[in-house]
């Protein structure tokens, strides 16, 4: 634990500037919406970046100058305008991957991270199609193949977007899907990972950090255990890209997915790093223009990777914001974030645990744990919660979270979620704080 | 109501929450499944996984001369909002004629519209409903109160056909 605040320090307007030389109000003042206020001049007090992160002017800035300076379709034409538009969207990709220690020729943009998961997913079910009627497919492409017998593991702490995928490829393969389970006390249970993970296992697909719980995964031992039996690595990377650094090779990952719009980056964008060997073997997902090598009316050749899953004119503006999301995040240092948001988390949960009636779904600490906090209230529904927060200013999530069976798991059907990011402070848990006391006031359960 | 709220709360929210929406989560009526029935069927609001399990029996008063008259048995999970409009829902239509019962429906449908458009709601019909015209303020709510609503009206089409049931919205 790196905090050791007490919950009684009174109404800190924000964290002071730490040694590091983070500067919160400075931060702040880069993110104009949280300038606005809410439900009648109350000041937002947003606790929902895991839903989605808020835009520093910076990433508003660069989009908008794509669009007034280069705006043109990306990979097509040859006038002055194309080439500063594929410029600007390659540049943005040698950007992007830098952030992750990644080749740019091994980052695939996507729609969002969901998309990339299904790139991912629907490698599979192609590539069994295909070889089911003796189509060609890439070399290396025998990996992607399954058969009746063959199966897939995930977790139960999956976001839907890295579970339902995962069970559209089994349906159609006759793969049989397993899971790791959870631990009481919130944590992935390693203590099976032998015996569901094995010979048998085509692919072992995980969440780094849990949308839900906020449990950071050890990538580690799944990693080698993946590898130990063949198993493709996949990592569903959105919740940790954000707010940890991460390094591609680090973690172990064959194909690594997040989403642009979580790290404070554009809607409309995410990202499929994979292995150059691995995205080399896959198959194409979506299909037409700008993925072709040649087409003939008979049939078609595809691109290398990563054109070949890049099918269509892309979000060159959004890559360009992304890309200036990624620059911000670099100037503040990703260690500084961290450590912030470690403090910040570690204040939230010391502050939570104190209040009655309130219970933390996941772990109670910081250790291998982000930013992202569900919370039940004894007696009152999350949507209520919510509502009252929201009334309060306070923005948070409610529900099932896309982790319904995560949900299940704890016996809750819903819960409420605050989590947090770079522009942060004290002041935004003290307010959350004082509104679940107001909560429970108001439906007389405290 | 609510006199224990400190600090100033959006009219609006309060207007939400009204005393009627909270006693009858508070003190749900018509809880628990019973037997015999004629259809089961389970509603699920997908975003926030409230849920509601409900069953539809009719009865032909006057030894079949009658209208068909609704027998309503439920069982729910979820907000505060679900909650009391299936409470509400119970009180509104147990024992009255169906054609009765999905005019109250159509009713309640209409009030959740208010915030976005001209509404004609009659007061009457809705009853206890219109305790519920604050939701409609808060689209993510707007679902909530519909639930038990829209479990009813799937109960009646698979009971009474679809047909019987639209061509009651006019
Ligand atoms: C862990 C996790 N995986 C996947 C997703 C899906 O991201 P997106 O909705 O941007 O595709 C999310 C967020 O919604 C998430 O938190």
């Amino acid at each position: 634990m790196s905090t050791s605040a007490s919950a009684t320090g009174g109404p800190t307007v924000s964290s002071p500037a730490s040694s590091t030389g983070f500067d919160l109000d400075r931060v702040r003042a880069d993110f104009p919406i949280l300038r606005r206020t809410v439900r009648g001049g109350k000041r937002l007090v947003y606790l929902d970046s895991a839903a989605t992160s808020q835009k520093p002017v910076e990433v508003l800035d660069a989009e908008r100058a794509f669009y007034e300076v280069s705006n043109a379709a990306v990979h097509r034409g040859a006038h002055q305008l194309a080439e500063e538009a594929t410029e600007a969207y390659e540049q943005a990709r040698r950007r992007i991957a830098g952030f992750v220690g990644a080749a740019a020729g091994d980052l695939i943009f996507t729609k969002n991270a969901t998309e990339a998961l299904n790139l991912a997913a629907y490698s599979f079910t192609n590539a069994t199609a295909k070889s089911a009627v003796g189509a060609d497919l890439p070399d290396g492409a025998e990996r992607f193949v399954l058969k009746p017998g063959d199966e897939i593991v995930v977790t139960e702490m999956e976001h839907h977007a890295n579970l339902v995928p995962w069970q559209e490829v089994c349906v159609k393969t006759g793969a049989r899907l397993r899971w790791l389970g959870i631990t009481d006390d919130g944590r992935l249970d390693l203590s099976r990972l032998g015996e569901i993970v094995n010979e048998r296992t085509k692919v072992l697909a995980v969440v780094h950090q849990s949308n839900l719980l906020g449990t950071i995964n050890p990538l580690k031992p799944l990693a080698e255990r993946a590898r130990e039996v063949g198993a493709l690595f996949v990592v569903d990377a959105c919740q940790s890209v954000p707010h940890v650094p991460v390094d591609v090779a680090d973690t172990g990952a064959d194909l690594i997915a997040w989403s642009g719009h979580k790290m404070l980056g554009p809607m409309g964008i995410g990202c499929l790093w994979g292995r150059a060997e691995v995205l080399a073997a896959m198959p194409p997902f979506i299909t037409g223009g700008s993925m072709i090598k040649v087409v003939r009316m008979e049939s078609s050749t595809y691109a290398d990777p990563p054109q070949r899953f890049e099918a269509g004119v892309p979000m060159a503006a959004q890559a360009v914001g992304l890309a200036a999301a990624v620059e911000y995040l670099e100037r503040l240092g990703m260690d500084v974030v961290a450590a912030h948001e470690r403090e910040l988390t570690g204040y939230l949960l010391n502050r939570m645990r104190e209040l009655s009636g309130v219970a933390i779904i996941g772990p109670e600490t910081t250790v291998d744990r982000g930013g992202t906090v569900s919370f039940v209230i004894d007696g009152v529904h999350a949507h209520d919660v919510g509502q009252v927060l929201d009334d309060r200013g306070v923005a948070v999530r409610v529900g099932h979270h896309c982790a319904w069976p995560t949900c299940e798991r704890f016996g809750v059907r819903a819960t409420a979620r605050a989590s947090l990011a770079v522009y942060n402070g004290r002041d935004d848990v003290d307010a959350l704080i004082d509104a679940i006391g107001d909560t429970q006031r108001f439906f007389g359960t405290r | 109501m609510n006199a224990t709220l400190g600090r100033e709360t959006d009219p609006q929210l309060e207007a939400m929450y009204q005393e009627v929406i909270l006693d009858h989560y508070r003190h749900p009526h018509g809880r628990g499944l019973r037997e015999p029935f004629d259809t089961e069927v389970h509603h699920v609001n997908p975003v926030c996984g409230d849920e509601i399990t409900l069953r539809l029996s009719l009865r032909t008063a006057d030894e079949g001369a009658g209208e068909q008259e609704v027998n309503l048995s439920f069982e729910a999970q979820g907000c505060s909002i679900s909650q009391a409009a299936a409470s509400v829902m119970f009180e509104q239509v147990e024992g009255v004629p169906l054609t009765r019962a999905l005019a109250v429906g159509e009713q309640f449908r209409e009030l959740m519209d208010s915030a976005t458009r001209e509404v004609n709601v009659d007061e009457e019909t809705l009853g206890d409903g219109i305790a519920f015209a604050g939701v409609a303020r808060y689209p993510a709510r707007v679902k909530c109160a519909l639930l038990p609503w829209m479990a009813l009206r799937d109960a009646a089409a698979r009971v009474v056909g679809p047909e019987v049931v639209e061509g009651d919205r006019e």
